[in-house]
């Protein structure tokens, strides 16, 4: 019963809006005290708790077409409810999936820096503090509180910016309600998105609009049946809360590893 | 007890399978992980209370509302403000890290006196007296002389009341030197001054239109209010708008457009003649419009008709003919269409002819001061000061002809062309510039042909910075008198270019100024105070701010409340009242300029034989390239196939590179008429074959680590060319040549 009450908070994503401009790149630094270097122009390094891929139909000119695609942290569920790949690695609890909402953690004084769930997550959404952050002389004045900055040694990633979850419940909790609003809760990302391309909330609430968009089939782990949508690594099984649209096959077929001749179109139920 | 062998083998075994079973290892382990992160050089930020500040973000010209989370008396978020007539919420990546300036490194922190020579870097502090009164002195120095038109300002906006004080000052002072830095928008002043005889800026109503014809407008890569556009560019996607970008080059906006058109670069015009050809050749055309309300229209179809058969605008665009036709056909067919010109973010003001051309399809449409069309929108006159009184000095200074040549008899109708002050300055014919302000703006940077840019201020003995960061221009001037931070004052954001309302924000301190520094507003009339006479009587204000409060009067209250104003009664003029040409209708063929003229590429600098390819700039909203460089977090943005270390690289299509002998990644030469400079190469399918492609917005050699040194500044790499009528910049691009090193 406590399951079927659980929240799972998701992101539909809307690539034929996405610009590319970067801003939900830049909102999340911004909200979530992110570091930056002198040089990060080597992205292996570069920490970018949600980066905006470019890609490409590799097609010659004037048949060239590119798309966009926005990357943060899938909150994998996996098969079953926290199987997510780097929560099943972690040697030190140092990530964990909340049952409550859907969210996968990232508890930076647990961490001891194995880097173990980088090898695990197939999305390369999780990075490591190489460095311990500097920030230029009287630029601390903007951190905010409500995320810990972090120190050399740990790994840190998207967290759909779940300090906004606690203050948002915090305020429902003082004016007497127990639910959060739609809007109420929001990753700086969804906010900022000057395209209106991001759209949050919970999937597993057929009143959310992220619901309406993606219509995850709950009988098979969340696949969409909008036939518009994909996940990224969809047969991998990591079963991603991350949503993707687009009306171009080019770019649904980037999201996984087909084969050439291979048709992306959905296989009917009784073939799994 | 004795200890053999065994039991010390169980002791140890024991003792150490307890241990394991025990939390002690755990326990030091998360300990010790705990122990390594508390390092005391990790900043803990402090909580306190959180409260939220609207203001409006100056970063570019596009004019948007921010909403600022403060704790306690920091600032730690910008967000874009929600019900903002502009963004409605959202923002784009350089506001977004507005607070990265406030707090940053690049901020200049108090008056500044050159010590050393220009640009070396050596400073030395100096008082806000001193500053104030030692430009008071060069000032009234060059007046007392005769020379009080040798003094010139240099601003991006002429707008709002603090360029007005610029220009107020300068009047009452005695000189006519006030440059504004170039846009698609001087172009489009100028078009529709000469069509429509207005003295207005274009408001396009994009949220209404349904099918835009974009020639080369980056619509989502930064052109006009970059935020209003992404929304625009979404509104569309639901509604079903359509949008056709014609580009040599891929763009992003090509690439989310229903329809990309590669032309051959420079040839834009030339295609809008064809469509023209087309729409008057089927009778497409807006009869009741063009009929009534239009003059000089059997000249221009003639000449339309005569000249530009889609056959032959196929050989000068290599855009096939039954495309031409049929782009014709469907924009003359849309219910909303709408025409736009300005390439990528329109920095550029590109040549007349192609703005009045696009301007004209407008008109055949129908689609002047319509819903869904475009907009003559004249500045809303909320800035009604008292005349000055000019005494015989100003009167005579504000009769000599501008330096840049604007408003002379070449360029009777153009009213700033700052691409024309280098080449005046160095060529010494007219007179010299003795003393330069430059404003809100970074012309070292902005301006192209950055050699010769470097020489003319070179030869200005005075130059004064008002910038709040240490850009190019700051870095090469004799004084800085140092702005606040937008975040730390109040100022009047005028309409952002492109909107078909009139909309005024306000800027707030959200913070306390941080720094030694002053509102521009108030230095001017300090220095006016300090010349004293007609000129501080000009000035009666006790601060800019008294001066800001009284100048929007009834509107200070809402707009101190809500962020901005906007025009509820705003009104769109009927076709009869809204042309004050000559004709007193719309003239396809200007009765000012008078006859037509075909078509003429550009003439680009460069010859084929020493530089087969063509170089083009191109824009990126992850690229700031105006009066503000990228802060840190809009670098992380920046792909690694636009900057790898210190190397920018330069797009070429995979065949120019087989011709030329490159490969991915290699190293190269680039080298223009102007200029030359390393580059990486990076080869995109998506770029015309022949043509080079470099971002703007790289090469800096001010601001901080973060941005300085990296990549290259296009404008070193191309130079000005003239409009034969207004005198604009028209240059899209230069020959190049691209060679291993």
């Amino acid at each position: 019963m406590k399951h079927k009450k659980a929240k799972k908070y998701g992101m539909v994503i809307d690539l034929d809006k996405c610009t590319g401009c970067g801003s939900c790149m830049v909102a999340c630094m911004a909200e979530n005290n992110v570091p930056f270097r002198k040089d990060e122009s080597d992205k292996l390094l570069s920490i970018t708790w949600l980066r905006v891929y470019k890609l490409t139909n590799g097609k010659p000119f004037p048949n060239t077409d590119i798309c966009y695609l926005p990357r943060p942290c899938m909150h994998c569920e996996g098969r079953h409810e926290g199987h997510s790949p780097c929560v099943s690695v972690c040697p030190a609890v140092a990530t964990d999936y909340n049952i409550e909402t859907g969210i996968v953690s990232q508890i930076y004084t647990r961490c001891f820096g194995c880097r173990y769930c980088m090898a695990s997550c197939p999305y390369h959404a999780r990075y490591f503090n190489w460095w311990d952050p500097v920030w230029p002389d009287g630029m601390e004045k903007y951190l905010s509180p409500n995320v810990s900055p972090r120190m050399r040694g740990v790994v840190e990633k998207c967290s759909f910016c779940f300090h906004r979850y606690q203050l948002a419940k915090e305020k429902a909790f003082m004016e007497g309600r127990r639910k959060l609003k739609e809007d109420e809760y929001q990753t700086a990302c969804t906010q900022a998105c000057p395209a209106g391309a991001i759209t949050f909330g919970d999937l597993n609430n057929p009143n959310h609009a992220v619901n309406r968009m993606a219509k995850p089939d709950p009988k098979h782990h969340g696949r969409p049946t909008n036939p518009h949508a994909f996940r990224l690594l969809e047969r991998l099984g990591t079963n991603p809360k991350v949503y993707y649209l687009s009306s171009r096959e080019w770019v649904r077929r980037a999201g996984d590893n087909y084969l050439e001749n291979e048709s992306i179109a959905k296989k009917p139920a009784h073939h799994e | 007890m004795k200890i053999d062998r065994r039991s010390f083998l169980s002791f140890l075994i024991g003792g150490g399978a307890g241990t394991a079973l025990s939390p002690l290892p755990w326990k030091l382990m998360d300990d010790s992980s705990i122990w390594t992160q508390m390092w005391p050089w990790t900043p803990v930020p402090e909580d306190g209370e959180a409260s939220y500040v609207n203001s409006a973000c100056t970063l570019c010209p596009g004019g948007c509302g921010i909403t600022v989370r403060k704790i306690d008396d920091r600032a730690v978020k910008i967000e874009g403000m929600k019900g903002h007539p502009v963004n409605n919420g959202g923002l784009c990546i350089l506001g977004l890290s507005g607070l990265q300036l406030l707090y940053g490194p690049t901020r200049i922190k108090t008056p500044l006196k050159r010590v050393g020579k220009r640009g070396q870097g050596r400073w030395e502090k100096i008082s806000w007296n001193d500053a104030i009164s030692e430009v008071a002195k060069i000032l009234s120095d060059l007046r007392s002389t005769g020379q009080s038109h040798t003094v010139g300002c240099i601003s991006d906006s002429d707008r709002g009341t603090v360029p007005r004080l610029f220009e107020r000052f300068l009047t009452v002072y005695g000189s006519p030197n006030l440059m504004r830095t170039s846009s698609i928008i001087d172009s489009y002043e100028l078009t529709l001054h000469l069509m429509q005889g207005a003295q207005a800026s274009p408001g396009f109503d994009f949220e209404n239109a349904d099918f835009i014809l974009s020639f080369g407008s980056g619509i989502i890569d930064g052109w006009g209010s970059p935020v209003r556009m992404f929304r625009a560019n979404s509104a569309w996607r639901n509604t079903g708008g359509k949008i056709i970008q014609i580009e040599p080059r891929l763009s992003n906006t090509a690439a989310k457009s229903d329809k990309w058109i590669p032309t051959n670069p420079g040839t834009e015009a030339a295609l809008a003649l064809g469509i023209a050809h087309v729409i008057i050749k089927e009778s497409l055309y807006d009869a009741e419009f063009v009929d009534n309300y239009s003059a000089g229209f059997e000249d221009w179809k003639r000449f339309v008709l005569d000249k530009y058969c889609p056959d032959s605008v196929a050989t000068i665009t290599g855009i096939d003919d039954t495309t031409i036709i049929a782009l014709a056909r469907s924009f003359a067919r849309a219910s909303k269409p709408l025409a736009i010109c300005g390439r990528g973010q329109g920095t550029t003001p590109g040549s007349l002819d192609e703005c009045t051309t696009v301007h004209a399809l407008n008109a055949l449409v129908g689609n002047i001061n319509k819903q869904g069309g475009i907009f003559a929108v004249a500045e809303p006159d909320y800035i009604n000061w008292p005349e000055v009184e000019m005494d015989a000095t100003a009167a005579i200074g504000m009769q000599k002809d501008r330096l840049d040549g604007a408003g002379s008899k070449k360029y009777p109708f153009s009213r700033y062309l700052l691409n024309r002050l280098p080449q005046a300055i160095n060529s010494g014919k007219k007179y010299p510039l003795k003393a330069l302000f430059v404003g809100d703006a970074n012309p070292l940077y902005t301006m192209s042909d950055s050699k010769a840019v470097k020489k003319a201020f070179d030869k200005v003995p005075f130059v004064v910075s008002f910038s709040s960061y240490m850009n190019e221009t700051a870095q090469n001037a004799d004084l800085i008198l140092p702005n606040h931070a937008y975040l730390e004052r109040y100022e009047d954001i005028p309409t952002p270019p492109g909107m078909p309302k009139p909309v005024i924000s306000l800027t707030k301190p959200v913070v306390k100024p941080q720094l030694n520094t002053k509102h521009t507003g108030d230095i001017i009339i300090l220095l006016a105070k300090a010349m004293g006479g007609n000129i501080a009587d000009a000035f009666a204000w006790n601060s800019y701010d008294a001066c800001l409060k009284e100048t929007l009067g009834n509107k200070w209250q809402t707009m101190v409340k809500k962020g901005f104003w906007s025009y509820p009664d705003f009104f769109v003029q009927t076709h009869e009242e809204s042309f004050d040409t000559i004709s007193g209708k719309f003239e396809f063929v200007s009765k000012e300029t008078g006859s037509l003229k075909q078509f003429k590429p550009v003439n680009i600098e460069g010859d084929k034989t020493n530089y087969p390819l063509l170089l083009m700039p191109y824009d990126s909203i992850r690229l700031a390239n105006g009066v503000i460089g990228n802060p840190p977090f809009v670098m992380k943005s920046v792909d690694d196939t636009v900057l790898k270390g210190n190397n920018v690289f330069v797009e070429i299509n995979p065949k120019t590179a087989r011709e030329q002998g490159l490969r991915e990644g290699q190293l190269a030469m680039l080298s223009t008429p102007v200029g030359k400079a390393k580059v990486k190469v990076h080869l995109f399918d998506g770029i015309m074959p022949g043509l080079v492609a470099l971002p703007r917005g790289l090469g800096h050699t001010a601001f901080d680590d973060y941005l300085a040194g990296k990549g290259i500044n296009f404008n070193e790499l191309i130079g000005p060319v003239e409009d034969p009528v207004s005198g604009l910049d028209t240059a899209w691009g230069i020959r190049v040549k691209l060679a291993k090193v």
